[in-house]
Protein backbone atom coordinates (compact mmCIF):
# COMPACT_ATOMS: atom_id res chain seq x y z
CA UNK A 1 0.00 0.00 0.00
CA UNK A 2 1.55 3.28 -1.12
CA UNK A 3 1.90 6.36 1.05
CA UNK A 4 -0.88 8.04 -0.96
CA UNK A 5 -3.40 5.52 0.38
CA UNK A 6 -2.62 6.39 3.96
CA UNK A 7 -3.51 10.08 3.73
CA UNK A 8 -7.05 10.95 4.79
CA UNK A 9 -9.42 11.66 1.93
CA UNK A 10 -10.22 15.08 3.40
CA UNK A 11 -6.83 16.32 2.10
CA UNK A 12 -8.26 16.17 -1.42
CA UNK A 13 -11.20 18.58 -1.46
CA UNK A 14 -12.82 17.36 -4.71
CA UNK A 15 -12.55 13.68 -3.78
CA UNK A 16 -13.82 14.43 -0.29
CA UNK A 17 -16.89 16.27 -1.61
CA UNK A 18 -17.76 13.53 -4.09
CA UNK A 19 -17.15 10.78 -1.50
CA UNK A 20 -19.35 12.59 1.02
CA UNK A 21 -22.18 12.94 -1.50
CA UNK A 22 -21.98 9.24 -2.34
CA UNK A 23 -21.88 8.36 1.36
CA UNK A 24 -24.97 10.47 2.06
CA UNK A 25 -26.92 8.73 -0.73
CA UNK A 26 -25.76 5.22 0.12
CA UNK A 27 -26.07 5.46 3.90
CA UNK A 28 -29.48 7.09 3.93
CA UNK A 29 -30.68 4.67 1.25
CA UNK A 30 -29.55 1.74 3.38
CA UNK A 31 -31.01 3.46 6.43
CA UNK A 32 -34.48 3.85 4.92
CA UNK A 33 -34.52 0.30 3.58
CA UNK A 34 -33.50 -0.97 7.02
CA UNK A 35 -36.27 1.08 8.62
CA UNK A 36 -38.79 -0.42 6.20
CA UNK A 37 -37.55 -3.91 6.99
CA UNK A 38 -37.72 -3.12 10.71
CA UNK A 39 -41.47 -2.61 10.47
CA UNK A 40 -41.67 -6.11 9.02
CA UNK A 41 -39.26 -7.46 11.63
CA UNK A 42 -41.37 -5.96 14.41
CA UNK A 43 -44.49 -7.65 13.08
CA UNK A 44 -42.67 -10.94 12.67
CA UNK A 45 -41.16 -10.85 16.17
CA UNK A 46 -44.48 -9.89 17.72
CA UNK A 47 -46.18 -12.71 15.82
CA UNK A 48 -43.62 -15.30 16.87
CA UNK A 49 -43.80 -14.22 20.51
CA UNK A 50 -47.59 -14.60 20.30
CA UNK A 51 -47.29 -18.04 18.63
CA UNK A 52 -48.41 -16.72 15.25
CA UNK A 53 -46.68 -16.63 11.85
CA UNK A 54 -46.85 -12.91 11.04
CA UNK A 55 -47.18 -11.45 7.54
CA UNK A 56 -46.22 -14.13 5.01
CA UNK A 57 -48.45 -13.49 1.97
CA UNK A 58 -46.64 -10.66 0.19
CA UNK A 59 -43.44 -11.86 -1.36
CA UNK A 60 -41.24 -14.67 0.00
CA UNK A 61 -41.85 -14.88 3.73
CA UNK A 62 -43.70 -11.56 3.69
CA UNK A 63 -40.59 -9.67 2.56
CA UNK A 64 -42.59 -7.27 0.38
CA UNK A 65 -44.95 -6.32 3.21
CA UNK A 66 -43.25 -2.93 3.85
CA UNK A 67 -43.72 -2.06 0.16
CA UNK A 68 -47.37 -3.07 0.33
CA UNK A 69 -47.81 -0.95 3.47
CA UNK A 70 -46.13 1.99 1.77
CA UNK A 71 -48.38 1.74 -1.29
CA UNK A 72 -51.42 1.49 0.97
CA UNK A 73 -50.41 4.59 2.91
CA UNK A 74 -49.84 6.61 -0.28
CA UNK A 75 -53.28 5.62 -1.57
CA UNK A 76 -55.11 6.63 1.60
CA UNK A 77 -57.10 9.79 1.88
CA UNK A 78 -55.27 12.52 3.72
CA UNK A 79 -57.33 14.26 6.36
CA UNK A 80 -56.36 17.31 8.34
CA UNK A 81 -58.38 18.71 11.24
CA UNK A 82 -60.35 21.82 10.28
CA UNK A 83 -59.69 23.68 13.51
CA UNK A 84 -56.04 22.71 13.71
CA UNK A 85 -52.99 24.72 12.74
CA UNK A 86 -52.41 23.35 9.26
CA UNK A 87 -48.86 24.69 8.80
CA UNK A 88 -47.56 23.13 12.00
CA UNK A 89 -49.68 20.06 11.32
CA UNK A 90 -47.77 19.52 8.09
CA UNK A 91 -44.42 20.52 9.54
CA UNK A 92 -44.56 18.22 12.59
CA UNK A 93 -44.11 14.86 10.83
CA UNK A 94 -41.26 16.34 8.79
CA UNK A 95 -39.48 17.46 11.97
CA UNK A 96 -39.96 14.08 13.62
CA UNK A 97 -38.72 12.30 10.49
CA UNK A 98 -35.69 14.47 9.79
CA UNK A 99 -34.36 14.67 13.35
CA UNK A 100 -34.63 10.90 13.59
CA UNK A 101 -32.43 10.55 10.52
CA UNK A 102 -29.81 13.22 11.14
CA UNK A 103 -28.15 11.59 14.18
CA UNK A 104 -27.30 8.66 11.94
CA UNK A 105 -24.71 10.84 10.21
CA UNK A 106 -22.10 10.72 12.98
CA UNK A 107 -22.04 6.99 13.71
CA UNK A 108 -19.02 5.16 12.23
CA UNK A 109 -20.14 1.82 10.79
CA UNK A 110 -16.86 0.19 9.88
CA UNK A 111 -13.10 0.51 9.81
CA UNK A 112 -11.84 3.25 7.44
CA UNK A 113 -12.04 2.32 3.78
CA UNK A 114 -8.99 2.78 1.52
CA UNK A 115 -9.72 4.47 -1.80
CA UNK A 116 -7.33 5.57 -4.55
CA UNK A 117 -7.77 9.13 -3.27
CA UNK A 118 -7.04 8.48 0.40
CA UNK A 119 -8.50 6.76 3.43
CA UNK A 120 -12.22 7.42 3.86
CA UNK A 121 -13.98 7.07 7.21
CA UNK A 122 -17.17 5.00 6.99
CA UNK A 123 -19.40 7.60 8.62
CA UNK A 124 -21.16 10.37 6.77
CA UNK A 125 -19.50 12.95 8.99
CA UNK A 126 -17.19 11.88 11.80
CA UNK A 127 -17.73 15.19 13.60
CA UNK A 128 -15.27 16.27 16.30
CA UNK A 129 -18.35 17.02 18.49
CA UNK A 130 -19.81 13.55 17.75
CA UNK A 131 -21.87 12.58 20.73
CA UNK A 132 -22.85 16.14 21.66
CA UNK A 133 -24.33 16.45 18.18
CA UNK A 134 -26.54 13.37 18.65
CA UNK A 135 -27.73 14.69 22.02
CA UNK A 136 -28.61 18.04 20.44
CA UNK A 137 -30.49 16.45 17.54
CA UNK A 138 -32.36 13.95 19.68
CA UNK A 139 -33.62 16.84 21.85
CA UNK A 140 -35.00 18.43 18.67
CA UNK A 141 -37.07 15.31 17.98
CA UNK A 142 -39.46 16.22 20.78
CA UNK A 143 -40.60 19.27 18.79
CA UNK A 144 -42.08 17.09 16.08
CA UNK A 145 -44.17 15.14 18.53
CA UNK A 146 -45.20 18.09 20.69
CA UNK A 147 -46.16 20.22 17.69
CA UNK A 148 -48.10 17.31 16.21
CA UNK A 149 -50.05 17.02 19.45
CA UNK A 150 -50.70 20.72 19.69
CA UNK A 151 -51.54 21.50 16.06
CA UNK A 152 -54.10 18.68 15.85
CA UNK A 153 -56.51 20.59 18.11
CA UNK A 154 -57.43 17.31 19.73
CA UNK A 155 -57.32 16.67 23.45
CA UNK A 156 -55.85 13.18 23.09
CA UNK A 157 -53.17 14.41 20.72
CA UNK A 158 -52.34 17.27 23.06
CA UNK A 159 -52.05 14.94 26.05
CA UNK A 160 -49.80 12.66 24.03
CA UNK A 161 -47.63 15.57 22.95
CA UNK A 162 -47.36 16.89 26.51
CA UNK A 163 -46.47 13.49 27.88
CA UNK A 164 -43.87 13.10 25.21
CA UNK A 165 -42.21 16.44 25.94
CA UNK A 166 -42.18 15.77 29.68
CA UNK A 167 -40.80 12.28 29.15
CA UNK A 168 -38.14 13.20 26.63
CA UNK A 169 -36.86 16.13 28.68
CA UNK A 170 -36.68 13.97 31.81
CA UNK A 171 -34.83 11.13 30.16
CA UNK A 172 -32.60 13.39 28.09
CA UNK A 173 -30.85 14.33 31.34
CA UNK A 174 -30.38 10.74 32.46
CA UNK A 175 -29.15 9.88 28.97
CA UNK A 176 -26.59 12.66 28.91
CA UNK A 177 -25.39 11.87 32.42
CA UNK A 178 -25.05 8.16 31.74
CA UNK A 179 -22.70 8.86 28.84
CA UNK A 180 -20.37 11.13 30.80
CA UNK A 181 -18.42 8.12 32.20
CA UNK A 182 -17.91 6.97 28.60
CA UNK A 183 -16.55 10.37 27.67
CA UNK A 184 -14.34 10.33 30.80
CA UNK A 185 -12.79 7.05 29.68
CA UNK A 186 -12.37 8.08 26.05
CA UNK A 187 -11.29 11.63 26.83
CA UNK A 188 -13.03 12.71 23.63
CA UNK A 189 -16.59 13.12 22.30
CA UNK A 190 -15.69 12.09 18.75
CA UNK A 191 -17.39 8.80 17.89
CA UNK A 192 -14.35 7.27 16.18
CA UNK A 193 -12.22 8.16 19.22
CA UNK A 194 -14.71 6.39 21.50
CA UNK A 195 -14.55 3.32 19.24
CA UNK A 196 -10.76 3.21 19.14
CA UNK A 197 -10.57 3.70 22.92
CA UNK A 198 -12.82 0.67 23.37
CA UNK A 199 -10.76 -1.37 20.93
CA UNK A 200 -7.65 -0.79 23.06
CA UNK A 201 -9.14 -0.42 26.55
CA UNK A 202 -11.99 -2.94 26.58
CA UNK A 203 -15.62 -2.48 25.69
CA UNK A 204 -17.56 -0.01 27.76
CA UNK A 205 -20.21 -2.59 28.51
CA UNK A 206 -17.57 -4.17 30.77
CA UNK A 207 -15.90 -0.95 31.86
CA UNK A 208 -19.18 0.83 32.56
CA UNK A 209 -21.90 -1.83 32.79
CA UNK A 210 -24.10 0.33 34.96
CA UNK A 211 -23.90 3.33 32.64
CA UNK A 212 -24.82 0.93 29.84
CA UNK A 213 -27.99 -0.06 31.67
CA UNK A 214 -29.03 3.50 32.48
CA UNK A 215 -28.31 4.54 28.88
CA UNK A 216 -30.35 1.59 27.62
CA UNK A 217 -33.32 2.59 29.78
CA UNK A 218 -33.07 6.24 28.72
CA UNK A 219 -32.74 5.22 25.08
CA UNK A 220 -35.99 3.26 25.37
CA UNK A 221 -37.68 6.29 26.88
CA UNK A 222 -36.19 8.66 24.29
CA UNK A 223 -37.53 6.59 21.41
CA UNK A 224 -41.00 6.33 23.01
CA UNK A 225 -40.88 2.56 22.87
CA UNK A 226 -42.57 0.28 25.34
CA UNK A 227 -42.49 0.22 28.31
CA UNK A 228 -42.24 4.01 27.87
CA UNK A 229 -44.73 4.54 25.04
CA UNK A 230 -46.98 6.83 27.06
CA UNK A 231 -47.14 9.48 24.29
CA UNK A 232 -49.11 7.10 22.12
CA UNK A 233 -50.71 4.94 24.85
CA UNK A 234 -53.45 3.52 22.66
CA UNK A 235 -55.56 2.29 25.55
CA UNK A 236 -55.77 5.78 27.04
CA UNK A 237 -55.18 8.32 24.27
CA UNK A 238 -56.61 6.69 21.11
CA UNK A 239 -53.24 6.94 19.37
CA UNK A 240 -51.65 9.83 21.27
CA UNK A 241 -49.95 12.58 19.30
CA UNK A 242 -50.71 11.06 15.89
CA UNK A 243 -54.43 10.50 16.47
CA UNK A 244 -55.41 12.99 13.75
CA UNK A 245 -52.81 11.91 11.24
CA UNK A 246 -53.59 9.72 8.27
CA UNK A 247 -51.96 8.57 5.08
CA UNK A 248 -48.27 9.31 4.52
CA UNK A 249 -48.09 11.84 7.36
CA UNK A 250 -48.93 9.07 9.80
CA UNK A 251 -46.45 6.87 8.02
CA UNK A 252 -43.74 9.45 8.59
CA UNK A 253 -44.27 9.27 12.35
CA UNK A 254 -44.14 5.52 12.06
CA UNK A 255 -40.89 5.68 10.07
CA UNK A 256 -39.52 8.22 12.57
CA UNK A 257 -40.15 5.79 15.44
CA UNK A 258 -38.21 3.03 13.73
CA UNK A 259 -35.53 5.45 12.55
CA UNK A 260 -35.06 6.54 16.17
CA UNK A 261 -34.79 2.91 17.19
CA UNK A 262 -32.14 2.29 14.56
CA UNK A 263 -30.14 5.35 15.57
CA UNK A 264 -30.38 4.48 19.26
CA UNK A 265 -29.24 0.92 18.53
CA UNK A 266 -26.31 2.26 16.53
CA UNK A 267 -25.42 4.60 19.39
CA UNK A 268 -25.64 1.82 21.97
CA UNK A 269 -23.39 -0.37 19.84
CA UNK A 270 -20.92 2.46 19.27
CA UNK A 271 -20.76 3.76 22.83
CA UNK A 272 -20.87 0.50 24.75
CA UNK A 273 -20.20 -2.50 22.51
CA UNK A 274 -17.08 -1.15 20.85
CA UNK A 275 -18.69 0.09 17.63
CA UNK A 276 -17.30 -1.79 14.65
CA UNK A 277 -14.56 -3.45 16.71
CA UNK A 278 -14.39 -7.23 16.26
CA UNK A 279 -13.90 -8.78 19.71
CA UNK A 280 -10.90 -10.94 20.74
CA UNK A 281 -8.73 -9.71 17.90
CA UNK A 282 -6.50 -6.70 17.37
CA UNK A 283 -6.22 -7.42 13.64
CA UNK A 284 -9.14 -5.19 12.67
CA UNK A 285 -7.90 -2.02 14.33
CA UNK A 286 -4.18 -2.10 13.61
CA UNK A 287 -2.15 -1.90 10.44
CA UNK A 288 -3.19 -0.64 7.05
CA UNK A 289 -6.85 -0.19 6.19
CA UNK A 290 -8.21 -2.68 3.67
CA UNK A 291 -11.51 -3.49 1.99
CA UNK A 292 -11.79 -6.84 3.78
CA UNK A 293 -11.37 -5.14 7.16
CA UNK A 294 -14.06 -2.60 6.28
CA UNK A 295 -16.53 -5.31 5.26
CA UNK A 296 -15.90 -7.55 8.27
CA UNK A 297 -16.13 -4.68 10.74
CA UNK A 298 -19.34 -3.56 9.01
CA UNK A 299 -20.81 -7.01 9.65
CA UNK A 300 -19.63 -6.78 13.25
CA UNK A 301 -21.37 -3.42 13.67
CA UNK A 302 -24.55 -4.69 12.03
CA UNK A 303 -24.68 -7.69 14.35
CA UNK A 304 -24.31 -5.47 17.41
CA UNK A 305 -26.91 -2.93 16.27
CA UNK A 306 -29.17 -5.80 15.20
CA UNK A 307 -28.97 -7.25 18.69
CA UNK A 308 -30.24 -4.01 20.17
CA UNK A 309 -32.99 -3.74 17.56
CA UNK A 310 -34.12 -7.21 18.53
CA UNK A 311 -33.90 -6.27 22.21
CA UNK A 312 -36.20 -3.29 21.51
CA UNK A 313 -38.81 -5.57 19.97
CA UNK A 314 -38.35 -8.32 22.52
CA UNK A 315 -38.90 -5.87 25.41
CA UNK A 316 -41.86 -4.28 23.63
CA UNK A 317 -43.71 -7.57 23.51
CA UNK A 318 -42.79 -8.50 27.08
CA UNK A 319 -43.31 -5.52 29.36
CA UNK A 320 -46.52 -3.61 30.03
CA UNK A 321 -46.56 0.17 29.89
CA UNK A 322 -45.52 2.20 32.93
CA UNK A 323 -47.96 4.40 34.73
CA UNK A 324 -47.20 8.09 34.27
CA UNK A 325 -46.05 8.66 37.86
CA UNK A 326 -43.86 5.56 37.71
CA UNK A 327 -42.25 6.88 34.56
CA UNK A 328 -41.46 10.24 36.12
CA UNK A 329 -40.30 8.69 39.39
CA UNK A 330 -37.97 6.33 37.55
CA UNK A 331 -36.49 9.18 35.55
CA UNK A 332 -36.07 11.80 38.24
CA UNK A 333 -35.81 9.87 41.49
CA UNK A 334 -33.81 6.86 40.33
CA UNK A 335 -31.91 7.42 37.07
CA UNK A 336 -30.86 11.01 37.67
CA UNK A 337 -29.32 10.70 41.18
CA UNK A 338 -27.90 7.27 40.51
CA UNK A 339 -26.16 8.27 37.30
CA UNK A 340 -24.81 11.38 39.04
CA UNK A 341 -23.40 9.19 41.79
CA UNK A 342 -21.99 6.84 39.19
CA UNK A 343 -20.12 9.68 37.48
CA UNK A 344 -18.48 10.56 40.81
CA UNK A 345 -17.64 6.90 41.43
CA UNK A 346 -16.09 6.36 37.99
CA UNK A 347 -14.23 9.66 38.07
CA UNK A 348 -12.69 8.80 41.45
CA UNK A 349 -11.91 5.26 40.32
CA UNK A 350 -10.13 6.59 37.22
CA UNK A 351 -8.20 9.04 39.36
CA UNK A 352 -7.10 6.28 41.73
CA UNK A 353 -6.10 4.07 38.78
CA UNK A 354 -4.13 6.95 37.30
CA UNK A 355 -2.35 7.61 40.59
CA UNK A 356 -1.55 3.89 40.88
CA UNK A 357 -0.16 4.09 37.34
CA UNK A 358 -2.46 1.41 35.82
CA UNK A 359 -2.71 1.82 32.07
CA UNK A 360 -5.93 1.17 30.11
CA UNK A 361 -6.07 -2.53 29.34
CA UNK A 362 -7.12 -5.85 30.83
CA UNK A 363 -6.26 -4.92 34.43
CA UNK A 364 -8.13 -1.61 34.28
CA UNK A 365 -11.14 -3.30 32.69
CA UNK A 366 -11.07 -5.99 35.36
CA UNK A 367 -10.99 -3.48 38.19
CA UNK A 368 -13.79 -1.43 36.66
CA UNK A 369 -15.84 -4.58 35.99
CA UNK A 370 -15.59 -5.64 39.64
CA UNK A 371 -16.64 -2.13 40.65
CA UNK A 372 -19.61 -2.33 38.28
CA UNK A 373 -20.69 -5.73 39.54
CA UNK A 374 -20.71 -4.32 43.06
CA UNK A 375 -22.85 -1.38 41.92
CA UNK A 376 -25.22 -3.65 39.97
CA UNK A 377 -25.67 -5.98 42.94
CA UNK A 378 -26.28 -3.01 45.22
CA UNK A 379 -28.86 -1.53 42.89
CA UNK A 380 -30.68 -4.55 41.59
CA UNK A 381 -30.54 -6.98 44.49
CA UNK A 382 -30.58 -4.75 47.55
CA UNK A 383 -32.14 -1.53 46.29
CA UNK A 384 -34.65 -3.10 43.89
CA UNK A 385 -37.23 -4.17 46.44
CA UNK A 386 -40.32 -2.51 45.10
CA UNK A 387 -38.52 0.81 44.96
CA UNK A 388 -37.17 0.95 41.41
CA UNK A 389 -40.60 1.27 39.92
CA UNK A 390 -42.68 2.82 42.63
CA UNK A 391 -45.12 2.16 44.09
CA UNK A 392 -45.49 -1.49 43.32
CA UNK A 393 -45.98 -2.16 46.99
CA UNK A 394 -47.00 -0.27 50.06
CA UNK A 395 -45.09 -0.04 53.28
CA UNK A 396 -45.70 -3.03 55.45
CA UNK A 397 -44.97 -3.51 59.11
CA UNK A 398 -42.25 -6.00 60.02
CA UNK A 399 -44.72 -8.15 61.94
CA UNK A 400 -47.13 -8.30 59.01
CA UNK A 401 -44.28 -9.21 56.69
CA UNK A 402 -43.16 -11.99 59.02
CA UNK A 403 -46.71 -13.36 59.18
CA UNK A 404 -47.00 -13.39 55.38
CA UNK A 405 -43.62 -14.98 55.00
CA UNK A 406 -44.52 -17.75 57.46
CA UNK A 407 -47.77 -18.26 55.63
CA UNK A 408 -45.90 -18.47 52.36
CA UNK A 409 -43.43 -20.96 53.75
CA UNK A 410 -46.25 -23.10 55.18
CA UNK A 411 -47.40 -23.64 51.61
CA UNK A 412 -50.69 -21.87 51.92
CA UNK A 413 -51.83 -19.57 49.16
CA UNK A 414 -50.41 -16.12 49.80
CA UNK A 415 -53.45 -13.94 50.02
CA UNK A 416 -52.87 -10.41 48.98
CA UNK A 417 -54.59 -8.29 51.57
CA UNK A 418 -55.85 -4.89 50.58
CA UNK A 419 -56.10 -2.37 53.34
CA UNK A 420 -59.27 -0.33 53.55
CA UNK A 421 -57.23 2.88 53.23
CA UNK A 422 -54.26 1.92 51.07
CA UNK A 423 -51.15 3.91 51.79
CA UNK A 424 -49.14 5.38 48.98
CA UNK A 425 -45.69 3.99 48.36
CA UNK A 426 -44.10 6.96 49.95
CA UNK B 1 -48.22 14.19 44.42
CA UNK B 2 -48.83 10.55 43.97
CA UNK B 3 -51.79 9.28 41.98
CA UNK B 4 -54.40 7.55 44.17
CA UNK B 5 -54.07 3.87 43.43
CA UNK B 6 -55.00 0.76 45.30
CA UNK B 7 -51.77 -0.96 46.22
CA UNK B 8 -51.51 -4.65 46.93
CA UNK B 9 -49.45 -5.68 49.94
CA UNK B 10 -46.80 -8.16 49.02
CA UNK B 11 -43.52 -9.05 50.70
CA UNK B 12 -41.01 -6.77 48.98
CA UNK B 13 -38.73 -9.57 47.86
CA UNK B 14 -41.50 -10.70 45.55
CA UNK B 15 -41.80 -7.40 43.73
CA UNK B 16 -38.34 -7.00 42.19
CA UNK B 17 -38.93 -5.27 38.87
CA UNK B 18 -35.64 -6.45 37.42
CA UNK B 19 -36.21 -10.10 38.24
CA UNK B 20 -39.79 -9.95 37.00
CA UNK B 21 -38.54 -8.39 33.78
CA UNK B 22 -35.91 -11.06 33.26
CA UNK B 23 -38.35 -13.90 33.85
CA UNK B 24 -40.82 -12.22 31.51
CA UNK B 25 -38.15 -11.93 28.82
CA UNK B 26 -37.28 -15.59 29.25
CA UNK B 27 -40.93 -16.49 28.89
CA UNK B 28 -41.48 -14.50 25.69
CA UNK B 29 -38.23 -15.82 24.22
CA UNK B 30 -39.43 -19.37 24.81
CA UNK B 31 -42.50 -18.58 22.73
CA UNK B 32 -40.42 -16.77 20.11
CA UNK B 33 -38.31 -19.83 19.34
CA UNK B 34 -41.16 -22.31 19.81
CA UNK B 35 -41.77 -23.79 16.33
CA UNK B 36 -45.36 -24.67 17.21
CA UNK B 37 -47.58 -21.84 15.98
CA UNK B 38 -51.31 -21.86 16.51
CA UNK B 39 -52.29 -20.19 13.23
CA UNK B 40 -53.88 -22.37 10.55
CA UNK B 41 -52.48 -21.34 7.15
CA UNK B 42 -55.99 -21.22 5.74
CA UNK B 43 -56.02 -21.61 1.97
CA UNK B 44 -53.23 -24.19 2.09
CA UNK B 45 -54.43 -26.11 5.13
CA UNK B 46 -57.92 -26.31 6.57
CA UNK B 47 -59.23 -27.56 9.86
CA UNK B 48 -61.51 -30.63 9.86
CA UNK B 49 -65.19 -29.73 10.04
CA UNK B 50 -67.52 -31.25 12.59
CA UNK B 51 -69.86 -33.98 11.33
CA UNK B 52 -72.70 -31.74 12.39
CA UNK B 53 -71.42 -28.67 10.51
CA UNK B 54 -74.32 -26.92 8.76
CA UNK B 55 -73.14 -25.12 5.63
CA UNK B 56 -73.89 -24.78 1.91
CA UNK B 57 -76.96 -26.78 0.88
CA UNK B 58 -76.91 -29.85 -1.26
CA UNK B 59 -79.83 -31.69 -2.94
CA UNK B 60 -79.33 -35.46 -3.05
CA UNK B 61 -80.35 -37.31 -6.20
CA UNK B 62 -81.92 -40.65 -7.12
CA UNK B 63 -79.93 -43.29 -9.01
CA UNK B 64 -81.01 -41.89 -12.38
CA UNK B 65 -79.69 -38.47 -11.41
CA UNK B 66 -82.92 -36.63 -10.70
CA UNK B 67 -83.45 -34.79 -7.42
CA UNK B 68 -85.03 -36.80 -4.61
CA UNK B 69 -87.37 -33.89 -3.84
CA UNK B 70 -91.09 -34.64 -4.19
CA UNK B 71 -92.19 -31.03 -3.78
CA UNK B 72 -94.13 -31.65 -0.58
CA UNK B 73 -93.62 -28.07 0.54
CA UNK B 74 -92.50 -28.88 4.10
CA UNK B 75 -89.13 -27.15 3.85
CA UNK B 76 -90.42 -23.70 2.71
CA UNK B 77 -93.02 -23.98 5.45
CA UNK B 78 -90.56 -24.76 8.23
CA UNK B 79 -87.87 -22.36 7.01
CA UNK B 80 -87.57 -19.57 9.63
CA UNK B 81 -85.68 -17.30 7.24
CA UNK B 82 -88.13 -17.83 4.40
CA UNK B 83 -85.32 -18.45 1.95
CA UNK B 84 -86.63 -21.50 0.06
CA UNK B 85 -88.75 -20.97 -3.03
CA UNK B 86 -90.59 -24.12 -4.23
CA UNK B 87 -93.03 -24.56 -7.14
CA UNK B 88 -94.19 -28.22 -7.23
CA UNK B 89 -95.04 -29.99 -10.50
CA UNK B 90 -96.47 -33.43 -11.39
CA UNK B 91 -95.73 -35.75 -14.35
CA UNK B 92 -98.14 -38.16 -16.23
CA UNK B 93 -97.61 -41.00 -13.71
CA UNK B 94 -98.57 -38.66 -10.87
CA UNK B 95 -94.98 -38.35 -9.52
CA UNK B 96 -94.46 -34.96 -7.96
CA UNK B 97 -91.22 -33.11 -8.57
CA UNK B 98 -90.05 -29.52 -8.04
CA UNK B 99 -90.49 -27.25 -11.05
CA UNK B 100 -88.59 -24.50 -9.27
CA UNK B 101 -86.45 -25.07 -6.18
CA UNK B 102 -84.30 -22.13 -5.12
CA UNK B 103 -82.44 -21.43 -1.88
CA UNK B 104 -81.13 -17.97 -1.14
CA UNK B 105 -77.91 -18.80 0.74
CA UNK B 106 -77.61 -15.15 1.69
CA UNK B 107 -80.86 -15.20 3.66
CA UNK B 108 -80.39 -18.70 5.04
CA UNK B 109 -79.52 -18.90 8.73
CA UNK B 110 -78.26 -22.49 8.40
CA UNK B 111 -80.56 -23.85 11.11
CA UNK B 112 -80.88 -27.18 9.30
CA UNK B 113 -84.67 -27.42 9.79
CA UNK B 114 -85.14 -28.15 6.05
CA UNK B 115 -82.97 -31.22 6.34
CA UNK B 116 -84.70 -32.35 9.51
CA UNK B 117 -88.19 -31.90 8.10
CA UNK B 118 -87.57 -33.47 4.66
CA UNK B 119 -89.42 -36.82 4.40
CA UNK B 120 -87.40 -37.93 1.35
CA UNK B 121 -83.94 -37.00 2.76
CA UNK B 122 -83.50 -34.84 -0.32
CA UNK B 123 -82.38 -31.37 0.84
CA UNK B 124 -79.37 -31.29 3.17
CA UNK B 125 -77.13 -28.71 4.72
CA UNK B 126 -73.54 -29.56 3.84
CA UNK B 127 -70.14 -29.67 5.52
CA UNK B 128 -68.86 -26.86 3.33
CA UNK B 129 -68.38 -23.11 3.78
CA UNK B 130 -66.39 -21.68 0.90
CA UNK B 131 -69.30 -20.12 -0.96
CA UNK B 132 -68.19 -16.57 -1.75
CA UNK B 133 -69.81 -14.86 -4.74
CA UNK B 134 -69.22 -11.65 -6.65
CA UNK B 135 -72.89 -10.59 -6.61
CA UNK B 136 -75.93 -11.11 -4.39
CA UNK B 137 -77.72 -12.89 -7.24
CA UNK B 138 -75.02 -15.54 -7.19
CA UNK B 139 -76.16 -16.67 -3.77
CA UNK B 140 -79.54 -17.86 -5.06
CA UNK B 141 -78.88 -21.53 -5.77
CA UNK B 142 -81.27 -23.19 -8.23
CA UNK B 143 -82.09 -26.90 -8.38
CA UNK B 144 -79.36 -27.62 -10.91
CA UNK B 145 -76.70 -26.06 -8.74
CA UNK B 146 -77.98 -27.71 -5.57
CA UNK B 147 -77.86 -31.18 -7.15
CA UNK B 148 -74.41 -30.49 -8.63
CA UNK B 149 -72.85 -29.96 -5.18
CA UNK B 150 -70.54 -32.80 -4.16
CA UNK B 151 -69.46 -31.96 -0.60
CA UNK B 152 -70.40 -34.27 2.31
CA UNK B 153 -73.67 -33.50 4.02
CA UNK B 154 -74.41 -32.76 7.65
CA UNK B 155 -75.26 -35.53 10.08
CA UNK B 156 -78.01 -34.00 12.18
CA UNK B 157 -78.12 -34.12 15.94
CA UNK B 158 -79.55 -37.39 17.13
CA UNK B 159 -81.41 -37.14 20.49
CA UNK B 160 -80.60 -40.81 21.17
CA UNK B 161 -76.90 -40.10 20.69
CA UNK B 162 -76.35 -36.54 21.89
CA UNK B 163 -72.54 -36.75 21.89
CA UNK B 164 -72.48 -37.92 18.28
CA UNK B 165 -70.68 -41.22 18.90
Amino acid sequence: MGPLLMTPISDNVTAFTIASAIKVLVFFGVYLVTVALLTLAERKVSAWIQDRHGPNRTGPGGLLQPAADGVKNFMKEELSPGAGNSILFTLAPAIAFCTAMVSWAVIPFAAPLPTPWGVMSVAIADLPVGFVFTLAISSLGVFGITLAGWSSNNKYSLLGGLRSSAQMISYEIAMGLSVIPVLLLAGNVKMSAIVSQQASGGWNVLNLSFAFLTFLISAFAETNRLPFDLPEAESELVAGYHTEYSSMKFSMFFIAEYANMLTASGLLATLFLGGWDIPFTAWDNSGDPSLLKTLLTLVSFMLKAGFFLFLYMWIRWTLPRFRYDQLMALGWRFLLPVSLGYIVLIASALLVLQVLGIQPGVIQTGILLVLNIVVLVLVFVIFDRGRLVSPTTSKMSAAEMLRLRMQDRAGSVLSATVRPEPEMGD
Amino acid sequence: MAIKVKVMDRPVEQVSYVRATLSGLAHTFKHLVDPHKVTTQYPEETEALSKRWRGTHRMLTKVEGKAKCVGCGLCPTVCPANCIKLVPGEDEQGNRFPLVFEIDEFRCIFCGYCQEVCPEEAIHVGRHYENAELSRDGFVYDLERLTAQTHPVCEMWDPADPAGE
